[in-house]
């Protein structure tokens, strides 16, 4: 097995540089015995226990001023994703405006995150948020089912961050975890993090396609060990995107990490989150379960499209009174 | 973006209106609401120190007339009508409680100060599933494997605590009526109002006069219910000190008894357990109720080579329970039900900490009225500790740990209690190894605190006799 | 040469702990037939032999309520068979005991025969009858099944001296209970009889442990002690009753009443004696992947 590289999360201020991994990760990726083992001594996890955690927390109801606040910092955590194969540069630019301006009405908008796009159009969203601050995340390895050589998701991995991805959104080998060669699938998220240079690496994990919770929280934890920056639930394209029951397992590995490895690493729920409501739960989640370090734009993300077009509707509401309509928000 | 002060819940209080509450309130007898003879009481809101209501309580002559009442309705109208009637004044009384079911809750949680969330989301419905489900009974009861015409006992005297005042108030009932029993009811001294609204949803029902009779008061209205002459069986759920003085008084007497009485449950964690999920049973387990709860799991055991971790990771996730308001949505843990009850809880904390155990205490708010306690985890205990042997029924978690399976049965079974008990554990072998040793009358795997009307309820040992829900819970109605 | 030969005396003992002890009192007391006539001198059990029994009772239940219920059906059948192959013993102590003619004495031997038979086909059939699978509203299984409450102290009838006797023991051992029995206080010579046939029965030592001697005297100690889970009061005299029922509240034990009418043995006894003895433990589980 090849040695992961540093994740450029470390970067980030305030958090510490990493040092050597401790000796019981140190061993875990010593060779594929080690890494399976260490995957499969994980504590496992209580599908109706889980999924009863995710409904009580739904249950939370926060502050009026909080809600303008999650509102807001909802809006700056969400990657605002275009993925279709009918997708232009004119598309594209199109969306660089709307992240770059989420309401022309309003300019306290925060901007979102970034823009996620296919390799082919990163140009074009690179073009149209310059000097925005906007992350421009591609998608890679032959996205979304995976299914090609190493040789084509590296070269398809470089394309998009030539031409000037600062995220890559890579999906592992969902064929290869489910038969259990985990070092096959930790070999790759090493060498497709080599490939992204300074770029941020979000691994996909298609938390759909994994059935249950015990494989996403090795699939969480293999992505970690590899120096995924983030962990992603899903590609959009498969149901069940992201559930609250999965970002749950997912946030309990990141903050197990830290506990671990005093690192943070983040989340990105991607799929099915579409109203402010649910962004609002994931947040709750977010905050109890993880901690409040991790409500940041740094360490969460959400994969979305129409999302933002709720959480400025709801955004209105707050401000007016008044619910708002569809007419109100641009369709971008 | 990171200004973490600004992410607050908001206060999402349950309109108190809703409880309809009213200045005063009388006992239920023969189908009316009437002066007691005895010394009305005041119903206190422990989340405030508020006076909620006055409530009249009954004195001799009215436990009496009450159980004449139930006599009268026993051999007139309830005893000879048919199971298939019978079921169905059983399943309009839950249908009321549904119907009724916001009213119940908030008022639940006004007196009892329990998290409107919980009245909401268990107490009501659970007492309304139990209605339910007993009803169903009522004309089946020749299949219920106890003969082929198994006889109700006639007039049961029930008393009830105060720490699930309308569910246990169903529990009771529900599984009385559909027997074809007829009931006096006691609820206790600091809770009496949710069962009056039982009783005029009783009313509203149209159930025959003096079919279920309620009776405010003290101890002494009890112990006047079960020690009369006209009562056939006494059903009691509360503490194992009252419970063994009505067994006591009940000596000689041909009454039948069941009862549920005290726990300290021992909640059993292993090293392959789902972490994550043992810490949400285990909070769960003792903060669930403010910890008043007979099957708490009070006793934390872990296998030392995750007690630290386990322990890290549980005090991180009790920080984040709210304690405060019971009528707020977003309230974990509300009041304790009694300045005498938040009494009893320091004292056997101050007990733990001058034994030696390690206190960690939640630095939560608290508001200032109202009895509080905030939710408290003890370390480095032993066995011989007051705080491992002693019910505390408070948000006061015992920690201790074991090295071997056989050690843990062993420490687990350590009590003359045997209510309830938790495993925690990935290998299935180990779950059912450890439930058939685990002396429990409720054993919950990889869960803990759960309840359902066909499952079976109660004890062994010094936590009582007969069973509540399910086909074997009809046994105790039922002259078989 | 027609000289009289000179009969072997028994002494009856206690059975406690599959031995067969002296009271460690010292103690015994005649015991006659129904007409009056000396029969035997029987040990009288103190309430010092009333607690190694109860010693003896706890120690065999985790073996003998962990042993298979195919294991424990094929004790007790054993048990029918060595007392059938004792049976004109039985009938000849029954007559002596009861007062009954041969064929009533017979009769109520085969019925005790018979009873061992029918308890020994409950011991695997009583979790299928009594258990149950619960249907809980959400995403758990639950089932409930009946464990034996533990030791229980068991005051036998005191006119019946062996239908009697094995119809209030039996139910209690099928389930797993083990049992500390003080036998009919004047008629205990088909009890003790009936221990030698436990003895030899493939009945682990301490399952049944039998007392002879003063009931008065033994079931106070009994009825407080700590470590006895549940009190059969089918034999207690009459005027100690509540005070008994009273002393078992002191630890919460089961108690099962004596009936209010003198109990025919010779009907089929239902489930209700086994269902005194039983515990329902439920259990939960959540489902899923």
């Amino acid at each position: 097995m090849v040695a992961p590289s540093t994740p450029s999360s470390a970067e980030a201020p305030g958090t510490p540089a990493p040092g050597p991994p401790p000796p019981a990760l140190a061993d875990a990726v010593r060779d594929d015995a080690s890494l399976r083992r260490f995957l499969h001594g994980l504590p496992g996890v209580d599908q109706v226990g889980v999924e009863g955690r995710s409904a009580a927390l739904a249950t939370r109801s926060i502050k009026r001023a909080s809600k303008m606040w999650a509102i807001d910092t909802a809006i700056s955590m969400v990657d605002l994703t275009t993925l279709e194969g009918a997708d232009t540069p004119g598309k594209v630019r199109t969306l660089a405006a709307k992240a770059r301006r989420p309401d022309p009405d309003q300019p306290d908008v925060p901007r979102v995150a970034a823009v996620c796009v296919y390799p082919d159009v990163v140009a074009a969203a690179v073009d149209g948020l310059a000097g925005t601050g906007v992350g421009v995340a591609s998608v890679a390895t032959a996205f979304p089912s995976g299914r090609s050589s190493l040789q084509v998701k590296l070269a398809d991995t470089r394309y998009a961050v030539e031409a000037g991805a600062t995220e890559i959104d890579m999906v592992i080998d969902r064929g290869a975890f489910l038969t259990g060669r985990y070092g096959q699938v930790f070999d790759e998220i090493v060498q497709i993090k080599h490939a992204c240079g300074d770029a941020h690496l979000k691994v996909i994990l298609e938390t759909g396609e994994l059935a249950t919770y015990d494989n996403v929280r090795r699939a969480s934890w293999l992505a970690l060990l590899a120096g995924g920056d983030f962990v992603k639930t899903s590609t959009g394209k498969v149901s069940p995107a992201a559930t609250l029951p999965v970002t749950q397992v997912m946030l309990q590995a990141v903050r197990d990490w830290r506990d671990l490895t005093g690192e943070l690493r983040g989340v990105k729920p991607a799929g099915g989150i579409r109203t402010t409501k649910d962004a609002v739960k994931h947040l709750v989640a977010v905050h109890e379960v993880a901690g409040p370090e991790w409500l940041t734009p740094r360490l969460f993300r959400f994969g979305a499209s129409s999302l933002l077009n709720d959480l400025l509707m709801q955004r209105r509401t707050q401000l007016t009174g008044h619910y708002s309509g569809p007419d109100y928000v641009t369709v971008d | 973006m990171t200004d973490h002060t600004v992410w607050d819940y908001a206060p999402a209080p349950e309109s108190r209106d809703l409880a309809n509450l009213k200045p005063a309130y009388r006992m239920f007898v023969d189908g009316e609401f009437v002066e007691g003879t005895g010394e009305p009481l005041k119903s206190i809101n422990p989340g405030t120190e508020e006076v909620l209501a006055e409530v009249s309580t009954a004195g001799p002559s009215d436990v009496d007339a009450a159980v004449r009442a139930a006599r009268r309705a026993h051999e007139g109208p309830w005893g000879s009508m048919r199971g298939s009637e019978r079921a169905k004044y059983v399943y309009r009384i839950a249908r009321l409680i549904q119907e009724r079911g916001r009213e119940l809750a908030v008022l639940e949680s006004l007196d009892n100060g329990k998290p409107i969330r919980e009245s909401r989301d268990v107490d009501v419905p659970t007492a309304a599933a139990h209605f339910f489900y007993h009803a169903g009974w009522a004309d089946k009861l020749s299949h219920a494997g106890f003969g082929p015409d198994p006889r109700p006992l006639g007039v049961a005297g029930q008393v009830v605590p105060w720490n699930f005042p309308l569910l246990m108030a169903a529990w009771k009932i529900a599984p009385a009526l559909a027997t074809g029993n007829t009931v006096v009811l006691k609820p206790a001294e600091t809770t009496p109002l949710s069962a009056l609204v039982l009783a005029e949803i009783v009313a509203q029902a149209e159930l025959p006069p003096g079919v279920v009779n309620v009776l405010p008061g003290a101890g002494d209205v009890g112990a006047a219910l079960v020690g009369h002459a006209g009562v056939d069986k006494v059903a009691f759920t509360g503490s194992t000190e009252v419970g063994k003085l009505i067994q006591g008084q009940l000596a000689g007497t041909r009454k039948k008894l069941t009862l549920e009485l005290g726990g300290k449950a021992a909640n059993v964690v292993f090293d392959d357990a789902p972490l994550d999920q043992a810490v949400e049973g285990i909070v769960n387990g003792i903060f669930f109720n403010q910890g008043h709860v007979c099957c708490a799991g009070s006793r934390l055991l872990v296998q030392e080579s995750v007690a630290e971790e386990l322990l890290e990771k549980l005090r991180r996730r009790v920080s984040t329970l709210r304690v405060g308001d019971p009528l707020d949505k977003n309230t974990d843990v509300g009041a304790i039900n009694s300045r005498e009850q938040l009494d009893k809880i320091r004292e056997l904390s101050a007990a733990g900490e001058a034994e030696g155990a390690e206190r960690w205490t939640s630095a939560c708010a608290l508001p200032d009225r109202g009895f509080y306690f905030a939710p408290t985890i003890f370390s480095d205990v032993h066995q011989s500790m007051r705080i491992a042997r002693e019910e505390i029924f408070g948000p006061v978690l015992s920690v201790l740990t074991f090295r071997t399976p056989d050690e843990a049965v062993a420490k687990a079974n350590n009590t003359p209690y045997g209510l309830s008990a938790g495993i925690w554990t990935e290998k299935g072998s180990r779950i059912l190894w450890m439930a058939q040793r685990m002396r429990a009358g409720v054993v919950w795997a990889n869960t803990f605190n759960r309840f359902d009307p066909s499952a079976p309820f109660g004890g062994y040992q010094e936590s009582g006799f007969g069973r509540e829900g399910g086909r074997a819970g009809l046994e105790a109605y039922l002259d078989v | 040469m027609s000289e009289h030969r000179v009969a072997v005396a028994k002494t009856y003992k206690l059975y406690v702990g599959g031995a067969f002890p002296r009271s460690e009192s010292g103690r015994s007391y005649p015991v006659t037939d129904h007409a009056g006539a000396f029969l035997a001198n029987a040990a009288q059990a103190s309430r010092k032999d009333a607690r190694d029994a109860v010693v003896a009772a706890r120690k065999a239940f985790p073996g003998w309520s962990a042993a298979t219920a195919y294991n424990r059906g094929q004790v007790l059948y054993r048990v029918a068979e060595v007392l059938e192959g004792r049976r004109e013993q039985f009938v000849s102590e029954v007559r002596a005991a009861e007062g009954a003619g041969a064929d009533e004495a017979g009769a109520l031997v085969d019925a005790a025969i018979d009873r061992w038979v029918w308890y020994a086909g409950w011991t695997d059939k009583i979790a299928a009858v009594l258990g149950s699978s619960n249907p809980v509203a959400g995403p758990y299984f639950s089932f409930s099944t009946p464990e034996p409450t533990g030791v229980v102290a068991v005051l036998a009838p005191q006119d019946s001296s062996l239908l009697g006797l094995v119809s209030v023991v039996a139910p209690v051992i099928v389930s797993g209970n083990t049992a500390v029995v003080v036998t009919s206080e004047e008629r205990p010579l088909p009890a003790i009889t009936l221990s030698e046939v436990l003895a030899t029965s493939d009945l682990p030592g301490g399952v049944v442990n039998l007392l002879t001697g003063r009931t008065a005297e033994l079931a106070p100690w009994l009825a407080s002690h700590a470590d006895v889970n549940a009190l059969d009061l089918t034999g207690a005299p009459e005027e100690a009753r509540t005070d008994l029922e009273r002393a078992a509240a002191g630890t919460v034990k089961r108690v099962l009443r004596s009936p209010v009418t003198p109990e025919d043995w010779t009907r089929e006894p239902g489930t209700a004696r086994l269902r005194a003895h039983l515990e329902m433990k439920t259990v939960w589980h959540p489902t899923g992947v």
